[in-house]
């Protein structure tokens, strides 16, 4: 059974909900993805089987109002689900980011009633899945840069272009697709279906293999008029969806590098060399000391964001900062992970490959490490560093 | 069906306990706490037998404030109400058989469920010293239970075995591992339970039956067991490393 390293008693900052929420999360990772999800991983399948159970438990939409579907809960307790998805796998994690925070949410903040009723109950009960369209093939950290765009014909939008790296793109029912009308970025919600709306699945990836990634490819498609989102202009529309994201990555990969260090840990303890346990020697000890101190220090992090996103003082760049730093020490934490393990660390016996073959795809995506350095950099310098 | 569902907060497995200064008690600092896993059977087992018959579901637990949070898990399961009784002596059974005996005798449950043991100090006496200081009978171990009417009909797990049993209602009911598959509290349900009430109770005041002298953590020697490299051997030191060492 799984116990998270506190080193500094953190569980007194959260409330009886939060840890109930997070022991809920935990058990069910260790009843229903533990078991799967090397072979998931293996295979390069993502366990559809798991949408309808995540959704049984109320995992998508933990913020949002119930009378959505949602659960109603502040941003610790969506956090904290993030963290224990994520320990399981990123790939499981990103599912659900995606859902919630990417799909959800715009629909939410920025969809009509109509819009709101028709699929946040679907969204959150699982019967409809949902993806997020806005990098594309030449338009990833300058999303402004992005060619899909809409033309104005009677009755809606025809929408043209292409999107890459979008996660559930084949498997979703709703597409949340940023694109230009009239030069001014808009979302539009394209449906499974819809004539010239085509999504392959991209193959090949060493990373996230237990998620699916995708293309969008829009030709001609017809959107209705009342398929486009009417409350946001702009690139504020997906960048706040990004900031709500992000903010679940901040902690999922905390879950990550927990299920490195406690693999580490029991695996420096049993391991024998030289007639004693691993554990022992400085430079095991060097590397488990430096991991917990990172946790601790991520932890802190987290629970902070937490309170002030439901302060509503937080702003993009505290985010930028969480998700830069936590997936930095959790990419840095697969790896030293890998190394305390020895050989036995490539193997899938040890959850530490995958992990690590995930962290470089999280590290990456939802604002590249090097992106946020810029954000926060032109935050204190007033100086802007991106062109 | 008006049903009492009795639980109780244990050391988390994992958890390596140390004895307090007075030599009889364990010290809680750094402890981690759950629900006693036997106890998520019985509340499954009260859940299912309200939403076939009807009624209402309580959950009681005797201990200090900590053990509060437990009530939260069952009421987030569904549990519809929970009664607090704050007994921090940490006595032995017959006190807190005695508190959940007179709750029982105000609130009059059909039914009393217990799961088969706590796996802190594995008395295995309250379902029995309850039943009997109310008069009632007392089924253990069950690992499968049906209520018709006032029809009891229970199997329980014996050794090399099952045993079917019979009894009428009002009756105490421990529950075995495999009675059900207990549900996750759902986050929503997380949320409501926030506003569920759990009533505070005073706990009886009896005298202990049984006192505790002291307790010891075993003294590690060795066991001179050589294990052979059949199947049944590695299974038996994989178990050993990972429930007695815990060191995998």
């Amino acid at each position: 059974m799984f116990s998270h390293p506190d080193y500094y008693n953190l569980d007194e900052l959260f409330t009886e909900e939060e840890k109930l929420v997070r022991q809920t999360v935990r058990d069910f990772v260790d009843n229903e993805i533990l078991p799967i999800i090397e072979k998931s991983a293996r295979d390069g399948v993502f366990p559809l089987h798991l949408v309808k159970k995540m959704a049984d438990i109320g995992l998508f939409g933990i913020t949002l109002p119930q009378e959505y579907g949602g659960a109603g809960m502040n941003s610790t307790c969506y956090g904290i689900a993030m963290q224990e998805l994520e320990r399981g796998d990123s790939g499981i994690r990103s599912f659900a980011s995606v859902q919630s925070s990417l799909v959800m949410y715009p629909i939410y903040a920025f969809g009509s009633e109509e819009q709101r009723l028709k699929w946040l109950p679907r969204l959150a009960s699982g019967q409809a899945i949902g993806c997020f369209g806005l990098t594309e093939p030449d338009a990833g950290s300058n999303p402004s840069s992005m060619t899909t765009n809409a033309k104005r014909v009677e009755g809606g939008f025809l929408l043209n272009g292409a999107k890459m790296w979008i996660t559930n793109g084949t498997l979703a029912d709703v597409a949340v697709v940023w694109g230009k009308l009239d030069g001014v970025v808009r979302g539009f919600l394209v449906e499974k279906g819809m004539a010239g709306f085509t999504a392959p699945e991209m193959k090949g990836k060493h990373s996230l293999r237990a998620s699916v990634t995708s293309e969008l490819v829009f030709q001609d498609v017809f959107i209705p008029e009342e398929n486009m989102l009417p409350g946001v202009e702009g690139l504020k529309g997906p960048l706040s969806c990004l900031t709500q994201a992000r903010y679940g990555i901040s902690w999922g990969v905390v879950g990550a590098a927990m299920a490195c260090y406690d693999s580490s840990l029991h695996y420096a303890k049993s391991r024998i060399a030289f007639d004693r346990p691993i554990a022992g020697f400085q430079l095991i000890q060097d590397k488990l000391v430096w991991m917990l101190n990172e946790i601790t220090k991520a932890q802190l992090l987290c629970w902070r964001l937490g309170k002030i996103k439901d302060q509503n003082t937080l702003r993009p760049q505290h985010v930028s900062l969480a998700k830069r730093n936590n997936c930095e020490m959790a990419l840095t934490i697969a790896r030293m992970s890998r190394e305390i393990h020895g050989a036995n660390g490539i193997l899938d016996e040890y959850p530490i490959m995958r992990h690590a073959a995930n962290l470089e795809s999280v590290k990456t995506y939802e604002g590249t490490h090097e992106m946020h350095t810029l954000i926060i950099g032109q935050d204190i310098t007033g100086l802007s560093a991106f062109v | 069906m008006n049903i009492l569902v009795c639980i109780s907060q244990v050391p988390d497995t994992t958890t390596r306990v140390a004895v307090g200064t007075d030599g009889s008690s364990i010290n809680p600092a750094g402890v981690k706490f759950i629900l006693n896993p036997y106890d998520e059977f019985a509340i499954e087992e009260g859940l299912r037998l309200r939403e076939k018959s009807g009624g209402t579901v309580t959950t009681v637990t005797v201990g200090p404030d900590t053990s509060k949070e437990v009530l939260r898990t069952a009421l987030a399961m569904g549990s519809d109400t929970a009664v607090f009784v704050k007994d921090e002596s940490r006595s032995d059974s017959f006190v807190v058989a005695s508190s959940i005996a007179d709750l029982a005798k105000e609130i009059t449950p059909d039914v009393i469920l217990f799961g088969r043991q706590s796996i802190d100090f594995d008395s295995f006496a309250l379902p029995s010293m309850v039943g009997e200081l109310l008069g009632w009978p007392n089924i253990s171990m069950v690992s499968s239970l049906t209520i018709e009417g006032t029809q009891v009909s229970a199997e329980r797990d014996i050794e090399g075995g099952k045993e079917s049993v019979s009894a009428t209602l009002p009756c105490v009911i421990s529950a075995q591992k495999g009675l059900n598959d207990p549900r996750y509290p759902k986050l929503p349900d997380i949320m409501k339970a926030k506003s569920k009430p759990i009533a505070d109770r005073v706990a009886t005041v009896v005298e202990p039956r049984v006192v505790t002298l002291s307790m010891t953590l075993p003294v590690s020697k060795r066991l001179n067991n050589i294990m052979t490299d059949s199947d049944a051997d590695i299974d038996q030191l994989v178990r050993l490393l990972h429930e007695e060492a815990k060191v995998i």
